[in-house]
C-alpha cells in the first residue's frame, strides 16, 4: 500500500512501477490500464501499455491497473462497480494488480461503502481484499491462485477533501 | 451399525495423516477465529443472522417469487424447481442450446448435492472444478471431506502425484509450485469455457442479487469469462433485503477461515457485460430439494439458518478424530448429518447421527445460532419412532423405568461382579445392564449404594434443607461423592434429604431418542422430588442437572404430556448444581474453606454439560482456589473427554481417541491433581489414567471441598466409605 499527495503523483507512481517491473512490448510483459480518455496518450510513452482492455490483452498482461470507487478501512478492502468487464479483466487476470483510490473515498465499513451504490445499476459490485489466496493444500497459505499474486493499492489526495 | 461403517471409522482413526492435519487445523482454527472476532459482539451478530435467516425460512415461497421477479426484471432467467433431476435437465438443455462443450465451475455445494458433474460428463460435456481443493478432489475421484477445505485430508505429496498425472510431468511437492501449476492449467480452462457454473452464498429477494465470497478468484473468472453463467442456488440462501447480506458477510469469513473478509466478494445483480460487449446470458436456478418441507417442520426449520461456514466441523472433537469421509455424503459434520437426513432421507443418517457425542461445542460457535446437537437428538427420536429402538435399548429402558427392578439389578450386579472388579471401569450404568460392556472392563458397582449409606449419616438439624438428586453414577458407583456433598452442605448449615423414590434421570433414553422412556423417568422423578420444605434440589452430576433443569420439560412436551409441564418447571426452579450452590454458600460466608497449607497444583477439566449448558465452570475453579489449590489450566480444558454416557459403549474407538488427547493435555500440565464436576468424566478420565499406569489423582469438586473444610479435624482424611456417626 502506498500513499501519495495527489492524483498526479499517483499516475507518476504507476509509471514508475511499470518501468521497474520491466513492462514492454514483449509477450507476458505488457500492462493494461482501465482509465479515462485523458490518460490514453500515456500509452504512446510506455511501450507495452494499452488502454484497450480486451480479454486477450488482459490474459497476456503482467500488470493490470484500475481505479476503485472506494476503500473500506475496517477490512482493507477496495470496492467498485465492475459492471464494465474491463474492470474485472484488468483486476483479475494479470499477476500484478495496481489499484488507484482517492483517500476521500475511504469508508469505515462495508455497510457505509455499499450505501454508495444501487445494486440494480451497479450490476457487478466487486470487493477486493488483498491478493488471490488459497489454503487448500495442507492449509498452507499460498498467494496467487486464479487472481493476482500482488495487489498494490495507491491512495492519493487527502482524507475528507473539501472537493 | 453396519460393519463397513465401523470399519471406515477405524480406518479414519488409524490414519495418521488425517489425524495430524485435522488436529493441527482445529487448534489453529480456534485461535484465528477468536482473533477475527475481536471487538465484535458475536452473540448479537448471530442473533441478527438467525433472525434474518429465520424470517427467510418462514417466507421461502414469498421470497423465491420476489427474487424471481427482481432478477427477471433485469434480464436474468430464473428457474425454480424442487426436483434435483429437473435442475440437471435444465442445465443440460442450456448447454445443448449453446452447443457448449466445456464448463468451468466454482464451488457449489448444491451442485454436489445433486451429483451434477457425473451427469454432465455422461452427456459428453467436460466439467472442471476450479476451486483448488475441489479440483484436487475431482482429479482424485473423491468426495470433499470438509465443506470449506474439501481436500484437507490429503497431503502435498498426494496432490503432487495427482497433478503430475494431469500435466504429464514429474512434479515435486513444493506447495507454491503446485499452486502455480493449477493456476496455469485452470487458466486455460477458464479462457476456453462456454459456460460458468457457480453457487451463491446469499441471494437477495429485494434486488435479485447473488453474493459470492471466494479467496482464489475463481468465482470472478467463472462469472466473467464464459458468455453464459448458471448459478445454482439452494433456496435457503435467500434473504429478504439487500441490507441482510451485511451480518452474513461479517460472520461467514470470520467463522469459516478466521478472515475479516475473503479476498473477493462479488455481488451480481442481473446480467453484466460479457467480454465481447454483449450482456451475460444469466440463468439462476432456485433449487428446493426438500428445503420447503424442512421449513414447514417446526423443529428443523432452524437448520435453514445455516450459512455453511463449517465451524461446526472445525470445533467438533469427533470430526477432528475421524474426518469427513466417514459421513459418506456431500455434507459432513454436525450440520451435514442433519442435511443428509433431509436431502437424502432419514434412514441414511442412521449411522452418522450416532457419531455425535452431544458435547455441544458446535452450538457455541454456530453463526446461524442453530442448536445442532438438539436437532441431531430429534433425528434420533424420529429414527427411534420410525424404526423402533435397537433391541438392546428396547430391553433396557423399561427396566430403568421400573425403579425397583432397576435398582434391584444394580445391587445384584454389585455382588456378581467381584471377580472382574480390577479394571475399575464403569460405563453408563443403565446400559451396563445390557451386556454391551462385553470386551471391556466391567464396572465396579459400589457394595453399598449411596441411598443406603445416606440413612446412616447423622446430620445436624438446619432450617435450610436441600434434596440430593444423586443420579445413577453417584448412587451406585461413587457413593463417596454423595457423602462428600452431605458433609459440605452440613458444614454450611444446610441439611440434606434423600428422596428415596428418585431414579435414573432418563438421559440415556433421551440421548438414544427414546423420549417416551425419558418422559416416564421425568414423571417419576418429579413426583419423587416434590418434597416439602426443601429449598434446593442439588446434584453433582451435570448430565442429571441438565435433565432436571431443562430436559424433563422438553421430553414431556415432545411426548404430549402437557399436564406435567408445570410441575417440571417448579422442580427446575429449585434445581442447582453442587458447585454453584457451594459457591453461593461460600460467598455468603456460610461455607468456610481451608486455604492455608494448600494441597498443590490442580488442573480442571470442564465437563460438557457443566460448561456449555450450565455455564458453571468459574464457580468450581473459584472454590478450588479458596480451598488452597493452585490452578494450572490445561490446553483445551473444555473439549470433551469422550465419555458421553453410553456413547463410550457405542463408539468405543472414537471415545478412546478423544480420551487419549484429553489425558495428554492434562498430563502436560504436570499437576498432581485433576478437578472436575462430573462423575461420568471422572469415570472416563480416571479409567484412562489407570490404564496408562500412574497419573494424577482425579476427584470431584465435592470430594475436594469436603477434604478442605475449615475447622474440620477430620478434613484431610476424606470421607470415603466412612459413615459419619
Ligand atoms: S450449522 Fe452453523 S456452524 Fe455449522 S456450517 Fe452451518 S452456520 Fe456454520
Amino acid at each position: 500500500m502506498h500513499r501519495v499527495p495527489s492524483r498526479g503523483a499517483a499516475l507518476e507512481f504507476v509509471l514508475e512501477t511499470l518501468k521497474q517491473e520491466g513492462v514492454s512490448d514483449a509477450p507476458g510483459s505488457q500492462a493494461v490500464w482501465v482509465g479515462d480518455p485523458g490518460l490514453h496518450p500515456l500509452a504512446a510513452r510506455v511501450p507495452g501499455l494499452s488502454f484497450d482492455v480486451t480479454r486477450e490483452r488482459a490474459a497476456a498482461a503482467k500488470i493490470g491497473i484500475t481505479e476503485a470507487d472506494c476503500a473500506i478501512a475496517a477490512t482493507g478492502t477496495l470496492l467498485g462497480d465492475s459492471t464494465p468487464v474491463a474492470q474485472r479483466l484488468a483486476s483479475t487476470l494479470p499477476a500484478i494488480h495496481i489499484a488507484l483510490v482517492a483517500l476521500d473515498s475511504l469508508r469505515e465499513n462495508l455497510a457505509e461503502a455499499l450505501a454508495k451504490f444501487d445494486p440494480r445499476r451497479a450490476r457487478y459490485l466487486a470487493a477486493i481484499t488483498g491478493p488471490s489466496r488459497t489454503a487448500d493444500i495442507e492449509r498452507v497459505l499460498t498467494i496467487g491462485v486464479h487472481g493476482p499474486v500482488r495487489l498494490i493499492i495507491v491512495f492519493y489526495g487527502r482524507e475528507e477533501a473539501s472537493a | 451399525m453396519k460393519a463397513e461403517f465401523r470399519e471406515s471409522i477405524q480406518q479414519a482413526l488409524a490414519n495418521e495423516t488425517l489425524a495430524g492435519a485435522l488436529g493441527k487445523f482445529s487448534e489453529a482454527y480456534r485461535v484465528s477465529r477468536a482473533r477475527a472476532y475481536e471487538g465484535i459482539d458475536f452473540e448479537a451478530l448471530r442473533a441478527q443472522i438467525a433472525e434474518r435467516k429465520g424470517f427467510a425460512a418462514a417466507h421461502l415461497e414469498e421470497l423465491a417469487e420476489r427474487f424471481r421477479q427482481s432478477a427477471e426484471a433485469l434480464g436474468a432467467k430464473v428457474f425454480r424447481t424442487s426436483e434435483p433431476a429437473e435442475v440437471k435437465d435444465y442445465i443440460l438443455r442450456v448447454a445443448r442450446e449453446q452447443g457448449a462443450q466445456r464448463i468451468v465451475k466454482s464451488k457449489s455445494m448444491a451442485s454436489e448435492e445433486i451429483h451434477l458433474n457425473p451427469f454432465l460428463q455422461q452427456a459428453g460435456i467436460e466439467v472442471t472444478e476450479t476451486d483448488l481443493g475441489e479440483w484436487i478432489i475431482q482429479l482424485a475421484g473423491q468426495r470433499p471431506s470438509h465443506m470449506v477445505l474439501p481436500a484437507i485430508h490429503m497431503t502435498r505429496e498426494e496432490v503432487a502425484e495427482l497433478f503430475s498425472k494431469e500435466v504429464h510431468e514429474r512434479l515435486g511437492s513444493d506447495i507454491p509450485r503446485l499452486v502455480k501449476v493449477a493456476r496455469e492449467e485452470l487458466r486455460a480452462k477458464f479462457l476456453n469455457a462456454d459456460i460458468g457454473i457457480s453457487g451463491a452464498n446469499i441471494a437477495v429477494a429485494e434486488t435479485g442479487s447473488l453474493v459470492l465470497l471466494t479467496n482464489e478468484g475463481n468465482g470472478r473468472l467463472v462469472t466473467t469469462l464464459p458468455p453464459t453463467h448458471i448459478a445454482i442456488v439452494g433456496i435457503e440462501k435467500l434473504v429478504e433485503r439487500f441490507a441482510d447480506i451485511l451480518p452474513i458477510v461479517e460472520a461467514l469469513p470470520r467463522s469459516a477461515t478466521g478472515q475479516l473478509l475473503t479476498s473477493y466478494l462479488s455481488i451480481i445483480t442481473g446480467p453484466a457485460e460479457n467480454t465481447d460487449g454483449s450482456a451475460k446470458d444469466l440463468h439462476i436456478i432456485l433449487m428446493d430439494n426438500r428445503r420447503t418441507e424442512m421449513a414447514a417442520d417446526p423443529v428443523f426449520r432452524e437448520a435453514l439458518q445455516c450459512i455453511r461456514c463449517a465451524s461446526c466441523l472445525n470445533v467438533c472433537p469427533v470430526y477432528r478424530a475421524v474426518g469427513g469421509h466417514v459421513f459418506g455424503k456431500v455434507y459432513t459434520g454436525g450440520i451435514g448429518t442433519i442435511l443428509t437426513a433431509w436431502f437424502d432421507e432419514l434412514q441414511k443418517s442412521d449411522e452418522i447421527q450416532s457419531l455425535c457425542i452431544q458435547c455441544g461445542a458446535c452450538r457455541d460457535y454456530c453463526p446461524g445460532n442453530i442448536d445442532i446437537p438438539e436437532l441431531i437428538l430429534e433425528i434420533r427420536r424420529r429414527l427411534a419412532t420410525e424404526q423402533g429402538l435397537k433391541p438392546v435399548e428396547r430391553a433396557v429402558f423399561p427396566i430403568i423405568n421400573n425403579r425397583r427392578v432397576f435398582h434391584g439389578l444394580l445391587r445384584a450386579a454389585s455382588l456378581a461382579q467381584k471377580p472382574f472388579e480390577s479394571g475399575g471401569l464403569i460405563r453408563h450404568l443403565p446400559l451396563f445392564l445390557s451386556g454391551l460392556t462385553e470386551g471391556r472392563a466391567l464396572p465396579a458397582i459400589a457394595e453399598e449404594p449411596f441411598r443406603d449409606r445416606f440413612r446412616r449419616i447423622r446430620q445436624p438439624q438446619c432450617a435450610d434443607k436441600a434434596a440430593i438428586f444423586a443420579g445413577c453414577l453417584i448412587d451406585f458407583a461413587y457413593p463417596e461423592i454423595g457423602e462428600a456433598m452431605v458433609k459440605v452442605l452440613n458444614a454450611a448449615g444446610v441439611e440434606a434429604v434423600f428422596p428415596e423414590e428418585q431414579t435414573c434421570c432418563g438421559a440415556p433414553a433421551r440421548y438414544s431418542g427414546a423420549y417416551e422412556s425419558a418422559a416416564e423417568s421425568a414423571i417419576a422423578n418429579i413426583r419423587a422430588l416434590e418434597t416439602e420444605g426443601v429449598r434446593w434440589v442439588v446434584t453433582a452430576c451435570p448430565t442429571c442437572t441438565v435433565a432436571l433443569l431443562k430436559e424433563f420439560e422438553a421430553s414431556l412436551a415432545a411426548t404430549g404430556r402437557q399436564e406435567h409441564l408445570e410441575a417440571a418447571r417448579q422442580l427446575a426452579a429449585r434445581v442447582i448444581d453442587f458447585s454453584t450452590l457451594a459457591f453461593h454458600l461460600e460467598q455468603e460466608g456460610r461455607l468456610k474453606l481451608k486455604s492455608e497449607d494448600g494441597p498443590g497444583a490442580i488442573t480442571y477439566h470442564d465437563s460438557c454439560h457443566q460448561k456449555r449448558t450450565l455455564h458453571a465452570t468459574e464457580e468450581p475453579r473459584a472454590l478450588l482456589r479458596k480451598a488452597g489449590y493452585e490452578l494450572t489450566e490445561m490446553f483445551e480444558s473444555d473439549v470433551c473427554c469422550g465419555m458421553g454416557g453410553s456413547y463410550s459403549l457405542k463408539m468405543p474407538e472414537v471415545s478412546a481417541s478423544l480420551l487419549r488427547r484429553k489425558l495428554a493435555h492434562l498430563r502436560d500440565t504436570g499437576a498432581e491433581e485433576v478437578g472436575l464436576d462430573c462423575p461420568g468424566c471422572l469415570m472416563q478420565i480416571r479409567g484412562g489414567l489407570a490404564q496408562q499406569g500412574d497419573g494424577p489423582r482425579v476427584k470431584h469438586t465435592a470430594e475436594r471441598l469436603a477434604e478442605r473444610l475449615a475447622g474440620d479435624q477430620d478434613a484431610t482424611a476424606g470421607t470415603t466409605g466412612k459413615p459419619r456417626g
